[in-house]
């Protein structure tokens, strides 16, 4: 699912500056459909790890209050050109989310 | 011998082994996520017991932990926040919106040469306080600021 995530990383003097954006729905379990007045299922990223060369630096739970197409940056000290940033997620239903990036 | 033979061999081989690779890296993100997730603390309707369940309990105000949020937000769907906690040891920060259905929106471990900073984009029903809450060894600490939200982002 590598094209459900956008990822850039880039050097800001020792330090990796990291963005990422998820596409995912985000739906809290709390709205009603208007026309048949259930509440739509809850749908939401719960869980996000990222790494630096395959080394955990953040580890991530996430409640529904997270905004709808998830964004979020983090900084890694110690980063240099070229390593390998990778983010995984899953959310409540079981879908996984890769991602992976160089830092440039 | 016979050199076709030899090279049939080898792309067999050669196929053999992208294959593997291919799986290994599928089964990969699985195994990264470990921990379970904290069903009590984000099911938790009022932030004294979501930072009771977090783990984050007995905070003391401090003006070490940067807490970046607009005085007012448009839309609550869509509000962008930055935290830096300038305290040693910082371990993890959790981000919680008072008056949220449930106020624990996320909890974020740092560790291996990741810096006490996190930028999010969260949801916010309506006008409150963002509390963010902060581990560094066996001490919390946290620190407040309203949001006035003119469009909640959690009804329907």
């Amino acid at each position: 699912m590598d094209n459900e995530m956008k990822m850039r990383a880039t050097m800001q003097g020792d330090v990796a500056d990291v963005k990422v954006l998820i596409k995912h729905i985000m739906e809290t379990g709390l709205r009603k459909d208007p026309t048949t007045k259930q509440f739509i299922p809850a749908h939401f990223i719960n869980q996000v790890v990222a790494s630096l060369n395959g080394v955990t630096v953040l580890d991530m739970q996430w409640g529904v209050a997270v905004s709808k197409n998830p964004f979020f940056g983090f900084k890694v000290k110690g980063a240099k050109p070229g390593d390998k940033i990778t983010v995984n997620a899953v959310d409540n239903l079981g879908t996984k989310f890769y991602g992976e990036t160089a830092v440039a | 011998m016979n050199p076709v033979r030899r090279t049939l061999l080898k792309s067999i081989v050669t196929v053999g082994m992208l294959a593997s690779a291919i799986s290994v890296s599928l089964v990969k993100p699985a195994a990264a996520l470990v921990a379970s997730w904290n069903k009590n603390a984000f099911s938790a309707k009022t932030i004294a017991d979501a930072m009771k369940e977090a783990g984050y309990s007995g905070a003391a105000e401090s003006g070490d932990i940067l807490l970046k949020v607009p005085d007012i937000a448009e839309d609550g769907a869509i509000v962008p926040l930055e935290v830096t906690s300038n305290i040693p040891g910082t371990t993890s920060i959790a981000i919680f919106a008072e008056k949220n259905p449930n106020p624990l929106v996320a909890d974020i471990q740092f560790s291996n040469g990741a810096l006490p900073y996190i930028s999010m984009h969260i949801k916010m029903a309506e006008t409150s306080f963002v509390r963010v809450a902060v581990k560094a060894g066996d001490k919390i600490y946290a620190q407040s600021k309203e949001v006035k939200v003119t469009l909640g982002g959690c009804g329907g």
